[in-house]
């Protein structure tokens, strides 16, 4: 297909040049009704803030160019089919787990998921198996599925409808998704990629295995991060086996009926530009990160990881172009870093977790912000590196799914002070957000030592989300005695 | 035929010149650079399209710079670090001192060095004194490196909007902090407190530098062909004071010959109007 093509760019521009008298949403009319937003946004911006309407197709049912733009994704990231997503791979995440598993069913899945997977799990009532991700301990990260643990729990749960696989993790950290897909396949099993962090796997050069390339059956991609698209917009991909026409069915049952003409454009953009310059914009990508990497390891103290990490394994692959900093050497939780470079030194990294910190390299940066960063690394070693004993360091919590997080979720519950909830099943989330990983997802069991990680966490000034209470001083447990699911 | 200059300092105020001729125009690999010739002020060099120096009024900017730390700390400074500055201004005032052994000159951009060389010889005329080394790479890359080694760093840049930006950061002014000997002394241009915009970068960098030194005052000039004329320098260190410390004496024994700098305008250059001041209070304060 010709990918130089931008299907719904050009039915904007044509329908601009078209002047047409808007009687229809929005109620702006091409931002005339409300100036102050446009003169920040900009008129441009407003005059293709438009309803679907006949020469610009209908992203719930697609037929010209839409489906077109759609194709055309397909074509760029080898899928039986693209959906184009506005709701944030939030969306494309439910959508692709409502489309295989329903009430009762079970899927496979590495306890370090996005909130989103378990989110899908309450609206459809599936239960999970969660798979140890294994940790490094020296890092205090969650690894990938070691293939032998994922044919452990497939033999282990013969009926599951799926395997989910993380490709890669928050930490650029991928599984052998070719084996885990041809397990899962032998056994009837379908394979969902959660591939927020992984755009790029689909047009760089030497990147670790995508999941349509692997034969995974869906995948979300999270074109706003890598793929340069607009806050909020996606991909889903279908693998051959999937029926396009019915992951619609799905994905229109939580999308809105009014997709963002912007967020589609910005999509439909966005793989174009990846189509015909994915490889020299991630060469450039991978060539500031690695350079990244080797200055700050030289500053002392700051490990930044890379592919040294493959073991075969847990560690199948690594994505060169994350940049995760170790600060435990230092002294510093990875959160006090993230901390001090935002107030003193106005950067803004993507997140700190308790030993680490993660900062979002792209096509937009520049070698000279690279510099700032590494410069500022090397001013915090200087001024704050202190006695490293008394950090905790992130170990891996073996949840005890008790109920299945719908049954929890929508069960009858109390709110109990943190230090009364040990024993009892857990009715919320809780989350230091990013990475948005769960600590306890609803239908766990509350133990001592998820209480003393909430409490370090909220020590360390990590944002904990999730909860009714936004403290974080009470969590919602399930009322009175509930008869295990599992 | 009328041909002219305009550098706009706020949206609706500008500095405009009368241009005789256009000497060089160059896009580098890091920003636009531009020589005229004009009547009132000889011949001037923009970057980007913003002022850097006049032939006519340079003097002004690179003797502040220099002969205030070098009436201070005297005969202890002997190896300098100059950020930026490829203009060779900075360096031409350093070697009047013999005494100075080792000046480093780190320009990110060679272009400036060379363009400077062949248009503007009054300015560049010391690159070539064999106690000049020149380095063309990121200051902030290059001080990132050093530890404890000059008696004075001084800080020549372009505005912090541009290629000059990373030489207004904290984590510059802290690695400079590690780079200079105890005694060292930091010398920046500190922008103008006047425009708004202005005030405003100014004020950014005073934190930055408070938060990385103990003793950090700030002093100033009178520079016609910049943004309100009226333009800030900073002065820091571990202790030493600009004025208290200040060997009169022993620099006016040196006879240098200068045209703006003497040592009574020196410690009136450190008394700052109540509005600067203030301005500088509110970031101390934090």
């Amino acid at each position: 297909m010709d990918q130089s093509r931008v299907p719904i760019l050009t039915a904007l521009e044509q329908f601009k040049s078209m002047r047409i008298v808007p009687f229809d949403v929005p109620g702006h009319k091409r931002g005339r009704g409300n100036p102050e937003l446009t003169r920040f946004l900009g008129e441009a911006c407003l005059t293709v803030d438009v309803n679907s309407m006949k020469p610009l197709d209908n992203l719930c049912h697609p037929t010209t160019v839409i489906r077109e733009a759609e194709e055309l994704a397909a074509d760029a990231f080898g899928a039986r089919h693209a959906f184009l997503m506005v709701g944030g791979t939030t969306s494309s995440v439910q959508s692709m787990v409502l489309s295989v598993v329903s009430r009762g069913d079970e899927i496979i899945l590495p306890r370090n998921v996005h909130r989103s997977v378990i989110n899908a799990l309450v609206l459809t009532g599936a239960i999970p198996v969660y798979v140890n991700p294994q940790m490094n301990d020296r890092l205090g990260i969650s690894l990938g599925m070691s293939v032998s643990d994922v044919k452990a729990a497939i033999e282990k749960h013969p009926n599951a409808k799926a395997v989910l696989v993380n490709n890669p993790t928050y930490y650029g950290i991928c599984s052998d998704i070719r084996s885990i897909v041809k397990l899962a396949h032998d056994a009837g099993m379908k394979v969902l990629a959660d591939e927020a962090h992984g755009t790029h796997f689909y047009f760089g050069d030497n990147m670790p295995c995508s999941a349509m390339a692997a034969g995974a059956d869906l995948a979300s991609v999270s074109m706003h991060k890598s793929g340069g698209s607009l806050t909020q917009s996606s991909f889903l991909l279908c693998g051959q086996s999937m029926n396009p026409d019915h992951v619609r069915q799905f994905i229109n049952l939580t999308q809105t009926t009014s997709g963002s003409y912007l967020l589609m454009v910005s999509l439909d953009i966005s793989r174009k530009n990846l189509a015909l310059h994915g490889k020299e914009i991630f060469r450039k990508v991978t060539d500031l990160t690695e350079y990244a990497r080797e200055e700050i390891n030289q500053l002392g103290d700051y490990y930044a990881y890379g592919r040294e990490l493959i073991n075969g394994d847990t560690v199948f692959d690594f994505d060169a172009t994350k940049l995760a900093v170790n600060t435990l050497d230092l002294g510093l939780a990875g959160i006090e870093v993230y901390d001090i470079l935002r107030d003193f030194y106005d950067i803004q990294t993507e997140f700190g977790d308790l030993g680490n910190l993660l900062a979002y390299v792209s096509v937009g940066d520049r070698e000279r912000d690279l510099e700032r960063l590494v410069a500022a690394l090397s001013d915090i070693r200087r001024r704050y590196k202190r006695d490293k004993a008394e950090l905790m360091r992130q170990e891996y919590i073996n949840p005890q799914v008790v109920a299945g997080p719908q049954e929890a979720f929508y069960a009858e519950k109390q709110s109990l002070p943190l230090e009364n909830t040990i024993g009892r099943i857990c009715a919320e989330f809780v989350m230091c957000y990013p990475p948005g990983i769960p600590i306890l997802a609803p239908g766990e069991r509350i133990t001592q030592d998820i209480l003393d990680y909430i409490r370090y966490a909220k020590e360390k000034n990590c944002l904990l989300t999730g909860t009714e209470d936004p403290s974080v001083d009470t969590l919602q447990v399930i009322k009175g005695v509930i008869s295990p699911c599992i | 035929m009328h041909l002219s200059f305009t550098e706009m300092h706020t949206p609706t105020v500008g500095l405009q010149i009368a241009v005789d001729r256009q000497l060089y125009t160059e896009q580098s690999e890091f920003q636009r650079i531009d020589v005229f010739e004009c009547e009132e002020f000889g011949r001037f060099l923009t970057l980007d399209g913003y002022m850097m120096l006049t032939e006519r009024d340079e003097f002004i900017y690179h003797e502040m710079m220099v002969h205030v730390p070098l009436a201070v700390r005297g005969e202890n400074i002997k190896k300098v670090l100059v950020i930026g500055g490829g203009d060779g201004g900075c360096v031409r005032e350093l070697c009047r001192y013999d005494h100075i052994e080792h000046i480093d000159l780190v320009e990110i951009d060679e272009r400036v060095v060379s363009v400077c060389r062949e248009y503007l010889p009054t300015v560049a005329c010391s690159l070539s004194d064999p106690r000049v080394h020149l380095l063309f790479q990121d200051g902030l890359k290059y001080i990132r490196r050093v530890s404890g080694e000059y008696d004075l760093i001084i800080i020549d840049s372009t505005d912090p909007f541009g290629p000059g930006e990373g030489l207004f950061t904290m984590e510059f002014y802290g690695n400079c902090y590690k780079a200079l000997t105890e005694d060292g002394v930091l010398v920046n241009q500190h922008e103008s407190p006047f425009y708004k915009d202005d005030a405003r970068a100014c004020q950014r960098a005073h934190k930055n530098i408070v938060h990385s030194f103990e003793l950090s005052r700030l002093f100033q000039a009178h520079i016609p062909t910049y943004p309100s004329g009226h333009w800030l320098f900073g002065f820091s260190s571990r202790g030493i004071h600009p004025v208290h410390d200040l060997k009169a004496d022993w620099w006016n024994s040196l006879g240098i010959e200068t045209k703006y700098y003497n040592t009574n305008l020196h410690k009136g250059a450190f008394y700052l109007p109540n509005y600067v001041q203030k301005l500088l209070e509110k970031v101390e304060e934090n």
